[in-house]
């Protein structure tokens, strides 16, 4: 594979930032306050001296701050380690690359399962409905920490993606270039289906006990059926198929209920390594964030207003979650606002999972977008 | 001009003004494209069906859009660009009128492309071997081809008269060069301006 052979960014550490202090708490999108807020945050590369090199990456559902590079004593990279390094798409060598752990996440920022000042005991159903707004909003307040005045790029998948039609919704002017990926301008009824199946399962779980389970036993019955069918839907058939055809996980059928078939397993799998880094509550409430979301119509850019922020578009022939149609009509809306856009439907049998895998195709075309948009003034 | 430059190409430069903004339907790898941002400092985009051909584009520092170019148009306010170019691909669009009148909408002025099929090479094929005729400009055979419709200078004047449809400026090429002496006969390409009030 062409990409792993690329040096990697090796140890990185988190970082922490803290603003939102009592009196000046973040007034959300629906009108409750939130404060202290702290997001978890890394960041990649270096930020030459006029601070135009930086590129905020946002990280889909149930990613994290921890995008690229390795932890101390763990194994696995971060979650966009293909993508983000030395001579990758996001080349660490060229940009200074951001991310962190969205407000209401369970990874360092703040969350649901964070203390509440107010009790000295996590928030639980006490933590504010959030939006893919608000999340957006606190970003803004790290890069303004971080002394940046303007993006060079905002970029990510899926959810990541509404992120950043959001972030060029708020703050237009900060972004000189965006790359949403797999995602739409709003989430569809099937779209708020799946959430609500996924919540559903959540809250079925006596163990969930109205969001209060902090120091106890986490629902992991209800939250690890979400997972299952949140993989679900981020797979093709034909990527189903290919990865597991009907084959069995021993020679014969057992004739029980015991997982028979690998897809099975490998479900059950995901669901229980899922649960083991996740809160449920946060994913309640992230879910619902994406169900909420929606900038189609005038809400990205008001009609008239010319933008000059210069877009990238990619989706995925096999996703069937985020559907192409979605990212072409997002495309009819910028080139109505006569916004600079490339789009490309990019050819891939692994469903909403293309995101994270096609790197190569998806490097291809980032490379050489970034280095026309760090050319133009 | 550079002679290494495909005749067509010098062509399209000469007709459009410097600093316009182009937009090129089925783009192919963005050859003209990057030509005319080098040439005219041409303000560029395109709309290409090929998936490896969007990522050469892209390489090229192009704006491009993955698409055919049937229902491509949709979207782009009225007169978004100074020019619309369909070079080399009216012969394979399905919806013919749609997509003209597409164009004639969103540009201002449309640079339309296509190979003469009342080439002189074309009617001794057809004539004398009784065969689909192959020339430099026409160069499959009846089995490969990619072109849906076969038309000449001629049909396409027809058509923009029956359309209501003003042709601007005609130029005629033959393999090396513009040609002027009967070009329904001798041109093997032929490029339009066309616009309509």
């Amino acid at each position: 594979m062409l990409q792993s052979n690329k040096e990697s960014l090796g140890i990185v550490k988190p970082e922490y930032f803290t603003f939102a202090q009592s009196p000046d708490e973040l007034i959300l999108e629906s009108g409750l306050k939130l404060g202290p807020i702290t997001l978890a945050y890394e960041t990649y590369g270096v930020l030459n001296e006029e601070k135009t090199n930086a590129i905020l990456a946002l990280h889909a559902f149930s990613g994290d701050a921890h995008a690229a590079g390795y932890h101390q004593d763990e194994e696995k990279p971060g979650w966009w380690n293909d993508m983000i390094g030395p001579g990758k798409a996001f080349d660490t060598d060229k940009y200074f690359v951001i991310c962190s752990n969205v407000l209401g996440g369970c990874k360092g920022s703040t969350g649901p399962s964070s203390l509440n000042p107010a009790t000295g005991r996590p928030y639980g159903l006490d933590f504010p409905i959030i939006t893919i707004s608000d999340m957006v909003r606190a970003q803004k307040k790290l890069i303004d920490h971080l002394g940046i005045k303007k993006l060079l790029c905002v970029a990510g998948g899926s959810m990541g993606g509404m992120q950043v039609l959001q972030w060029v919704a708020n703050y237009p002017e900060m972004v000189k270039s965006a790359i949403p990926i797999a995602t739409t301008m709003k989430h569809s009824p099937q779209q708020i289906a799946f959430d609500e199946v996924g919540r559903q399962a959540v809250m079925a779980d006596p163990a969930w006990n109205g969001g209060d389970y902090y120091g106890k036993a986490q629902p992991e019955r209800g939250l690890a059926v979400a997972r299952m069918i949140g993989h679900i839907t981020y797979m093709s058939d034909r990527s189903m198929e290919d990865k597991f055809s009907r084959k069995l996980k021993e020679d014969n059928y057992s004739f029980t209920f015991k997982t028979d078939f690998e897809v099975e397993g490998y479900l059950r799998y995901r669901g229980d390594t899922f649960v083991k880094r996740f809160d449920a509550n946060t994913y309640l409430y992230i879910t619902k964030a994406m169900d909420y979301f929606d900038v189609s119509g005038d809400k990205i850019i008001p009609s008239g207003k010319k933008i000059d922020t210069r877009f990238l578009v990619i989706s995925f022939k096999s996703d069937w979650l985020y559907p192409s149609y979605q990212s072409n009509e997002l495309v009819r809306i910028l080139r109505m606002r006569r916004a600079d856009v490339t789009y490309c439907d990019i050819n891939s049998t692994y469903g909403h999972d293309a995101f994270l895998l096609e790197v190569e195709d998806e490097s291809r075309l980032i490379k050489h977008f970034l280095e026309k948009v760090s050319s133009v003034k | 001009m550079k002679e290494s430059v495909q005749l067509d190409y010098r062509v399209i430069a000469s007709i459009i003004e410097p600093d316009s903004r182009v937009l090129d339907l089925g783009c192919g790898n963005g050859e003209l494209l990057s030509y005319l941002v080098k040439e005219k400092n041409a303000d560029a985009q395109g709309i290409e069906l090929d998936e490896n051909a969007i990522y050469q584009c892209v390489e090229k520092g192009l704006s491009v859009f993955h698409s055919d170019i049937d229902s491509g148009l949709s979207g782009y306010p009225d007169k978004s660009f100074d020019y619309v170019i369909l070079n080399q691909s009216l012969q394979e669009i399905k919806k013919i009128d749609y997509v003209i009148n597409e164009a004639l909408r969103a540009g201002k002025k449309v640079i339309i492309g296509f190979p003469n099929f009342a080439h002189i090479g074309a009617r001794f094929m057809l004539f004398f071997r009784g065969m689909a005729p192959i020339t430099n400009s026409l160069p499959y055979r009846w089995n490969d081809t990619p072109n849906l419709r076969f038309l000449s200078v001629k049909d396409f004047e027809w058509y923009c008269s029956k359309k209501g449809i003003k042709i601007l400026e005609s130029h005629y090429l033959g393999a090396r060069n513009k040609i002027n002496l009967l070009p329904n006969l001798f041109a093997l390409n032929v490029i339009f301006v066309i616009t309509k009030n």
